[in-house]
């Protein structure tokens, strides 16, 4: 296909991808931030992030401070939990997971005592003169995650980053997803702060220099940003076009660098780091003041909801006393959605709690998700024009359809990052991403089954070989003690034959 | 009529060395394609499938005259890839497959026997004599050899447990 | 101390909401959106054509229609599924059928030809979005040859309320009968005329010369299916599908590209064997081809370079039939023929993964220029 491709490219290049979705982003992005106070119960999960669950260190009853650890990380790639507000802990158990399964989820509560008291904090001072172990590890200890949404412990990009020789480290501020305007909010209200972790991330990866990415529909966080970065010479706001998905790594990446990251290598493998600006003023919180990640900032949106706007929500505070405390929700939601529209995760019921990665509640109504029951594919190929991977959503579904999933894989269904533009656009409103997911969960399913197989058949052979070996040694004793008897007899015959032979010239 | 007979003759010749060749240098010994599913097998031996170990099953299943679903341990991810290997179409919503469970130690009426740890073909069991046994969750392969030799009913199988982790989204295409 | 919420703690629950993956939101066009707008650019074009031919037309077309809705809800019917006449491609299927046909063609015609592109065309692959060939043009091929003294013999214009124009009722004989009524005043279409005359060994200017007025006509006032009279308007119509986005420039371009390139070319080399590029590009459909039915979403390649390829592929073909073939006109054997390659089209102009090359490996990682200054 060489030279065709040759004649081709220059035609077909032209095609941009992603999708343009309604934005709705306002009004909550014009209202400014508002504090949640604690609310009465917080349940908090033990695994926030990707990796390992945290292990609980507090016992039921234990009074504790807030910003105390109550679980501690375990494993390399794991986040500790912190207390978010002074209280007693009451339970450690199961809860119903923010999450579409309905299944349960390891988690402690908390009764808040109401006072909000903080345990004594201390920030590093002077951090810049620190060796980057040392920031990194403050922010392992603060329990820091990716606060855009994919949740991988930050210390542990910030270590990759120093063992891999990182130029460029990206801040993501594009918010891409319609409706959410947490970042936006962030960069207009706390720019100082968000500068200030970009300086100290680029302290700890060794980078080069810092670029935040913003899309040109936030002109204030943009104009708050560029007034804060301000004197620093490395660090520099760059305005990228509203499309989504902007905000995936690989798309920004292309956008502020040029550079395409390799397919099954990771963004720092080509030096470059990306991290979310909500993450970035964790970073400076943990640091500079001593405080671990305890809340954070989510909009909550959706036309069933009464006050849609910006809020400062303490990690666990259940999803009912969030849309309560934001004037309530108008009749039924048709659909709560934990995260923006496109990628976020359809919540069981208002009855769990927010976690460290969820950048917004949106209570959807029923016009805004209704759609048509799915029709038969009628391949007229938007899938493929959206998909900013270069994917064919509909070849791969028609696979998948038929339990072809191997099929799928070669299809690149490992490529695919769930954003969910072909769905978007789908006019037989086929359902892509489900199907997407399904294959893909299927598929690691039979990866752990088969490593389960033959684990089994190594312990199998195990002992079998086990078995045989006792056999043998058995075997072996009993000739050995056999052949001792034998010895023994035939010995015991000498000594006799002696005597006999001595006693014969007597 | 000359030309038609020695055409037709050297075709045939040339053909039925062709032919030959092909046999020698494709031959092939015995049946690879037991010895390929018996390495896709559990390989415990656990006996469930009703013939004389896993290499016994795989003969079978090879031979046509056991189902590539036959195999407990292995469930739905083992038939998939033994009928991908063979060329088969089963219908995997028939496969009995409760999915994957695990043996369970009642401890309140453990005697400690040993009979079951004796019994398990994959060494999952831990425990000495007049000490409660405990199942390795890791190397359980819910066989359920273990059930029947235990005296008092303290083992039984039970299902593993859906995680978050382990959950799967469902297929919209059989929705 | 209060209770946990967990899922067994359902008494305060509500119900829980049905599984939904994400995303939540949507947008673009539903299925029945795109024919509404399909449907719309080929109005103007069929008005034109209704006023051209009068009342013989409107009845074979609202006859083909009617047909491919009954074939549909018929085999929809027999299969135990629910009706899909709502998302309106079996209406748009026997629109097109029906302005590919001779605009006085008996009422039958219409009928068979409606039913074969229903069930031959698309039901017995699966129904919708699983057909190989476009149905319209399966059904247009098979009526050529099965009938093809009626499916060539084309009118003279006679316009709506003008003198010699047939009323309803007089319509309603002329569709009802076979094979054709003597009233009717026949002609032969631009290709039809230039290839039988070339057959008797009169040159093409010649033949243009001599044959009827109604041969070739800019504003459309000529003889042919109502796909061919109203060119301008289905160029008009082509445009807006372009402007709203339901098809992309490459197939209507790659079609005339075909077509007119080696037109052109025979044109200059030999005027007396070969059409001129702009006969080619307003005759036989060509424009109704590349807009309307040869970017048919189902039987047509996904991407931007597949689409190039097929859409020259049926110009070409088009071109060639038209010179060298049997049939004065070749736009629907082209298109099925070109339909039969899709699969492999598709197959060998995947677009490029991002990360990968082309051939599916992973791109080599730039190696880090860490050395020069921030």
């Amino acid at each position: 296909m060489g030279f065709l491709d040759k004649i081709f490219r220059p035609l077909t290049r032209s095609e941009p991808w992603g999708v343009h979705p309604d934005e709705r982003k306002r009004p909550a992005s014009e209202t400014p931030i508002r504090r949640l106070p604690p609310p009465p119960l917080l349940y908090l999960p033990l695994s926030q992030h990707v990796g390992a669950a945290a292990e609980p260190i507090v016992r039921i009853g234990q009074k504790v401070l807030k910003g105390e650890c109550v679980a501690t990380a375990k494993g390399n790639i794991s986040a500790p939990v912190h207390a978010p507000t002074s209280g007693e802990i009451v339970a450690i158990g199961p809860i119903t997971a923010p999450h579409p399964s309905r299944l349960e989820m390891m988690a402690i509560t908390l009764r808040s005592d109401m006072e909000d008291r903080w345990a004594p904090l201390e920030g590093l001072a002077d951090p810049l003169a620190r060796a980057p172990e040392e920031l990194a590890r403050r922010v392992a200890e603060a329990g820091i995650v990716g606060l855009g949404g994919a949740t991988f412990p930050a210390s542990v990009k910030l270590g990759l980053g120093h063992r891999s020789r990182i130029r460029t480290l990206i801040l993501n501020g594009s918010e891409c997803e319609p409706y959410l305007s947490c970042d936006d909010r962030l960069m207009r209200e706390r720019a100082g702060g968000v500068i200030r972790g970009a300086v100290l991330m680029r302290h700890a990866t060794g980078a080069r220099e810092v670029r935040i990415g913003i899309e040109d529909n936030k002109p204030e966080a943009i104009a708050a940003m560029r007034a804060a970065v301000d004197g620093h010479a490395d660090v520099q706001v760059c305005v990228v076009p509203a499309r989504y998905p902007m905000g995936s790594d690989r798309q920004l990446i292309i956008e502020l660098t040029g550079i395409e990251v390799p397919a099954e290598s990771r963004a720092a493998d080509v030096g470059v780091l990306v991290h979310n600006v909500g993450t970035a003023f964790a970073i400076h919180q943990a640091i500079d003041l001593g405080r671990p990640l305890v809340s954070r900032l989510m909009t909550l949106n959706g036309e069933a909801l009464a006050q849609p706007g910006n809020y400062e929500v303490l990690v666990g505070t259940l999803v009912e006393d969030l849309l309560a405390f934001a004037g309530g929700v108008r009749g039924e939601p048709a659909r709560l959605v934990m995260g923006g529209p496109m990628m976020g995760l359809l919540l069981p019921s208002a009855k769990v709690p927010v976690v460290k990665g969820c950048s917004g509640i949106l209570a959807l109504s029923a016009t805004e998700v209704a759609r048509d029951e799915p029709g038969p594919c009628i391949r007229c190929g938007s899938c493929t024009r959206a998909c900013p991977v270069g994917l064919l959503p509909l070849e791969m579904n028609a696979r998948i359809a038929n339990a072809a999933l191997d099929a799928a894989v070669a299809l690149g269904l490992h490529d695919c990052i769930g954003c969910g533009c072909c769905a978007w656009v789908c006019p037989s409103r086929i359902p892509l991403v489900q199907a997407f997911n399904h294959a893909k969960g299927e598929l690691a399913a039979h990866e752990r089954d088969k490593k389960r197989t033959d684990a089994t058949r190594r312990m199998a052979e195990a002992r079998s070989e086990r078995l045989e070996r006792e056999a043998r040694e058995k075997a072996e004793a009993a000739a050995r003690r056999a052949a001792e008897r034998k010895a023994q007899k035939a010995r015991e015959a000498a000594e006799s034959a002696a005597s006999n032979s001595e006693g014969a010239p007597a | 009529m000359l030309v038609a007979v020695s055409s037709l003759t050297v075709l045939g010749a040339v053909l039925g060395v062709l032919l030959g060749f092909a046999s020698r240098r494709f031959h092939v010994e015995g049946n690879p394609v037991v010895a390929e599913v018996e390495a896709l097998m559990p390989g415990s031996n656990c006996g469930q499938c009703g013939f004389p170990g896993c290499a016994g099953a795989a003969a079978a299943i090879a031979g046509g005259e056991a189902p590539a679903t036959c195999c407990p341990p292995g469930g739905k991810a083992l038939a998939q890839s033994i009928a991908a290997r063979l060329g088969l179409d089963i219908d995997l919503s028939a496969v009995a497959d409760a999915g994957p469970q695990l043996a369970v130690v009642t401890e309140d009426i453990c005697i400690g026997c040993c009979r079951c740890i004796k019994a398990c073909p994959t060494d999952a069991i831990l425990g000495g004599a007049k000490q409660i046994h405990a199942v390795l969750h890791e190397a359980c392969t819910g066989c359920g050899n273990c059930v029947e030799r235990c005296p008092t009913e303290a083992i039984g199988l039970k299902p593993v447990p859906l995680t978050l982790q382990h959950w799967v989204w469902p297929n919209p295409a059989r929705a | 101390m209060s209770p946990v919420p967990t899922s067994a703690d359902d008494g305060a629950l509500p119900a829980l909401p049905t599984l939904a993956a994400s995303p939540h939101a949507h947008g673009g066009m539903s299925v029945a959106q795109v024919m509404q707008r399909v449907m719309l650019a080929l109005a103007p074009a069929t008005l034109f054509g209704f006023w051209l031919f009068g009342w013989p037309a409107i009845n074979l077309f609202a006859v083909t229609i009617g047909a491919c809705l009954l074939a549909e809800r018929f085999c929809e019917r027999l299969m135990g599924r629910t009706s899909s006449l709502g998302d309106g491609s079996a209406l748009l299927t026997g629109w097109l059928l029906a302005l590919s046909l001779p605009p006085w063609a008996p009422a039958w015609i219409g009928l068979l030809g409606g039913f074969i592109a229903i069930v031959v065309g698309k039901q017995v692959f699966g129904g919708l979005g699983q057909n190989l060939f476009n149905p319209a043009m399966v059904a247009r091929v098979a009526l050529l040859v099965s009938f093809p003294v009626v499916m060539t013999q084309w009118v003279v214009p006679q316009p709506l309320f003008s003198a010699d124009a047939p009323g309803f009722i007089d319509s309603l004989r002329i569709t009802a009968e076979a094979p054709a009524h003597p009233d009717a005043v026949t002609s032969a279409s631009l290709l039809g005329h230039s290839k039988t005359e070339l057959a008797r060994g009169i040159t093409i200017p010649e033949a243009l010369a001599s044959g009827p007025q109604t041969l070739f006509d800019w504003t459309g006032l000529r003889t042919g299916s109502l796909g061919e009279t109203g060119t301008l308007l289905v160029l008009a119509g082509g445009l807006y599908l372009l402007a709203s986005g339901i098809i992309r420039w490459h197939i209507p371009a790659a079609v005339l590209a075909g077509i007119a390139l080696p037109a052109l070319v025979g044109h200059a080399a030999d005027p007396a064997r070969y059409l001129s590029a702009t006969q080619h590009l307003l005759s036989g459909a060509a424009l109704l081809g590349a807009f309307f039915i040869a970017t048919d979403y189902v039987t047509s390649p996904n991407t931007p370079a597949g689409q190039l390829i097929f859409g020259f592929g049926i110009g070409i073909l088009t071109w060639i039939i038209r010179s060298w073939g049997g049939y004065p006109e070749g736009m629907a054997f082209a298109v099925l023929l070109m339909n039969a390659l899709t699969p492999v089209i598709d197959r060998y102009c995947r677009p490029r993964i991002l990360g990968r090359r082309r051939d599916g490996r992973a791109l080599e990682p730039t190696p880090i220029d860490n050395t020069g200054g921030a």
